[in-house]
């Protein structure tokens, strides 16, 4: 599904990423952990493809094309869809009206017809009682005014809607009460399928209480300096994330 | 045309004088001969005036528009007026400046309620427009007020007694058929305590040269609550000049929204006038395109202490269309806890569009809260970053985010029959493809 090859960023010529390597195969569930300022969200970002960043090596490699040229929107009509840790607020656009945008967006890069009005509705409304949300969220202006929980919550609202092949959640965790955290995870979890890839990145082990990973990376200064199984989470929180720093200055 | 007046208007005033309404009414005919005396010694308004240093009106006075005393309007075409008359509400139709019986509809008004033109009010209200009329502007602001003071044909009266809710919206319509027509009209709305009402005021015309002079004054008691929206979607060719005036009593609430979509050159000044823990929010959206001049001029005055105020003006630039913003709150020397807040937001679509910006806090008291902000610029690329995640190319994400941020403001109208009509002419400006109005 997905091939990242001694992948080096800069960002303001600062090097960030400094050779990161991952294999994911469908169906896979990846965690990737590290303290603040090891890189996660840069890797995140330049899987989606936010401007500002410079990949002076490497390759990303999604379903054998080269990730790295697809403007962002092709990503995501091609199945990559990032959960924003801080998603936008657009006042004046309606949820439902990004759905349907997105959704059609889709359909239109595939050689499909426009999606019938009322199959549209029958298929957000049900996405809507998966996640526990009121249906009145559909006409509220895409965030505005949401609360931590909320946004998140409509972040894997619109993951549910477009099925997207690899899913990539920023921090979906953080800002999350307990309670807004077990939706979130059931919301994601009920999109576990065989042909369907998560990359998780997190600070905290939490999240993974709820959505077991197959696979534990520790992302440090740049680089993924440990991998394992779910077992390798549980280690960290433990010991902390000096542990694995140390272990790579060693 | 003689050397002793300023403008060519007031030459021409005495063959319209007897055709005015309020002949028998003394204190009006004093009241018009001050205005016209000011007027010819000033003409209309210059570039030297701070007030209007970014808006030249020169053009008003080569024209020369005419009003239109033989009331020769041209057969309106009702799908047209469908486009800007509200179904469910109380509406006054003004043609050319001159009140419409046939186009108008004011049955089912509870009794108490007063709605009609401003002619009939003369007549049947002189007492209660003597103490109003003139009362929460002042001729010596600028000399369209005066201009319309001497010149006013007709317009709108409401009166809301104490503790009446108005169960529909009141609407006027000012409708320009003829070109070169002069409209001038002057609105008096009267919302006593504990009251409530929503007025719209909307401003059409087919597609030749007029001018449009409107002055509205409003004036809200203790506890009432009245909210007043502008529609002005005057022709390309058109000439508006808007003024809305309104005096706030203790505990007052004051809504406006001002949507300015039409007009060559478009005017608006909005001044409310805060009492004691009186509420003020001014809403605006202009939308500017070709050689559009749109501008817009507010001025909120904390006078008692308590009040709160909030500003939010909007503002769309294309083409070579010039939009201007200057907002002032003058916050008294007794105005302490005064909470104001004023923000102007533009967007530039195009290298030649222009935005003139000049918000002013005149702070007298110590105990305050204000603050204001400015931006003038392009969309935030965040924004566009995060549909372009979602599936949307980068060129249909502006054309959304575009839309939204007009669209921000088209929310904010509870009239559900005006929130459709302004959001069709925005929708006119920015189209949006494959989706039920109903979402928006």
């Amino acid at each position: 599904m997905l091939s990242i090859k001694n992948l080096t960023v800069n960002v303001n010529d600062k090097q960030i990423l400094k050779g990161i390597n991952l294999e994911i195969k469908a169906g896979e569930i990846h965690a990737i952990m590290g303290p603040n300022g090891s890189g996660k969200s840069t890797l995140s970002h330049i899987l989606s493809g936010k401007a500002g960043y410079e990949v002076t090596g490497g390759s990303v490699t999604y379903q054998g094309k080269d990730l790295l040229e697809m403007p962002p929107e092709i990503r995501a009509r091609e199945g990559v869809f990032l959960a924003f840790q801080y998603p936008v607020e657009i006042p004046g656009v309606s949820n439902i009206y990004l759905l349907k945008a997105a959704l059609n967006s889709i359909r239109k890069y595939h050689g499909q017809p426009e999606v019938d009005a009322m199959d549209f509705l029958t298929l957000v409304k049900g996405k809507v009682r998966l996640l526990e949300m009121d249906e009145k969220f559909l006409y509220r202006a895409v965030n505005e005014g949401f609360s931590g929980g909320e946004k998140k919550r409509n972040e894997i609202l619109q993951m549910a809607i477009l099925e997207p092949k690899l899913c990539i959640l920023d921090e979906t965790d953080s800002g999350l009460d307990i309670d807004a955290l077990k939706v979130v995870a059931e919301g994601v979890n009920s999109l576990r399928s065989p042909d369907r890839s998560f990359v998780m990145v997190t600070h905290y082990q939490r999240l993974l209480d709820y959505i077991k990973p197959d696979f534990v990376h520790v992302l440090a200064h740049g680089q993924i300096v440990k991998s394992g199984g779910a077992e390798l989470a549980l280690e960290l929180e433990e010991k902390g994330y000096s542990w694995v720093e140390d272990t790579k200055a060693a | 045309m003689t050397t002793t007046t300023a403008s060519r208007y007031a030459a021409e005033y005495q063959s319209l004088a007897p055709l005015l309404p309020g002949q028998d009414l003394p204190w009006l005919q004093q009241l018009r001969a001050q205005a016209l005396k000011k007027f010819s010694a000033q003409g209309f308004p210059s570039l030297r005036e701070e007030e209007w240093r970014y808006t030249n009106v020169s053009a008003i006075e080569k024209k020369l528009f005419s009003p239109s005393i033989n009331r020769a309007s041209s057969p309106i075409d009702t799908d047209w007026l469908k486009q800007y008359q509200l179904d469910d509400a109380w509406s006054v139709v003004l043609v050319d400046g001159y009140f419409s019986a046939e186009l108008s509809v004011l049955d089912g008004l509870p009794n108490s309620v007063s709605v009609m033109s401003m002619a009939d009010a003369l007549v049947k209200y002189p007492t209660l427009l003597e103490t109003h009329l003139g009362h929460a502007v002042d001729n010596a602001e600028h000399s369209f007020i005066a201009f319309n003071t001497g010149w006013f044909t007709d317009g709108l009266f409401v009166h809301i007694p104490a503790k009446q809710l108005l169960a529909k919206p009141v609407q006027v319509l000012h409708i320009a058929t003829q070109a070169d027509v002069l409209a001038t009209t002057r609105t008096i709305i009267i919302a006593d305590e504990m009251s409530a009402a929503k007025v719209t005021e909307s401003f059409a015309g087919l597609d030749v040269a007029y001018l449009s002079a409107a002055v509205t004054e409003v004036f809200v008691g203790a506890n009432a609550d009245v909210t007043l929206y502008k529609m002005q979607c005057e022709s390309e060719k058109a000439y508006h000049f808007g003024g809305t005036y309104v005096k706030q009593a203790r505990n007052a609430r004051f809504n406006h929204h001002n949507f300015a979509f039409g007009g060559l050159l478009a005017r608006s000044d909005i001044h409310s006038d805060l009492d004691v823990a009186s509420e003020c929010e001014l809403n605006g959206l202009y939308l500017g395109v070709k050689r559009q001049h749109i501008d817009n001029h507010t001025r909120i005055n904390h006078l008692k202490p308590h009040g709160i105020s909030r500003e939010l003006y909007k503002g769309v630039l294309d083409d070579r269309a010039r939009g201007v913003f200057q907002g002032r709150v003058i916050v008294d020397i007794d105005a302490q806890k005064t909470d104001s807040q004023m923000n102007n937001r533009n967007l530039l679509l195009s290298d030649d569009a222009e935005a003139d910006t000049k918000p002013q806090l005149e702070i007298y008291a110590d105990d305050v809260k204000c603050g204001h902000g400015v931006t003038v610029g392009q969309l935030d690329e965040k924004s566009i970053f995060y549909l372009q995640s979602r599936c949307i190319d980068a060129e249909t994400a502006r054309n959304i985010l575009t839309f939204a941020f007009a669209n921000e403001m088209v929310d904010k109208v509870k009239i559900k029959g005006l929130h459709d009509r302004v959001l069709e002419q925005v929708l006119v400006r920015f189209p949006q493809e494959g989706v039920e109005k109903s979402w928006l």
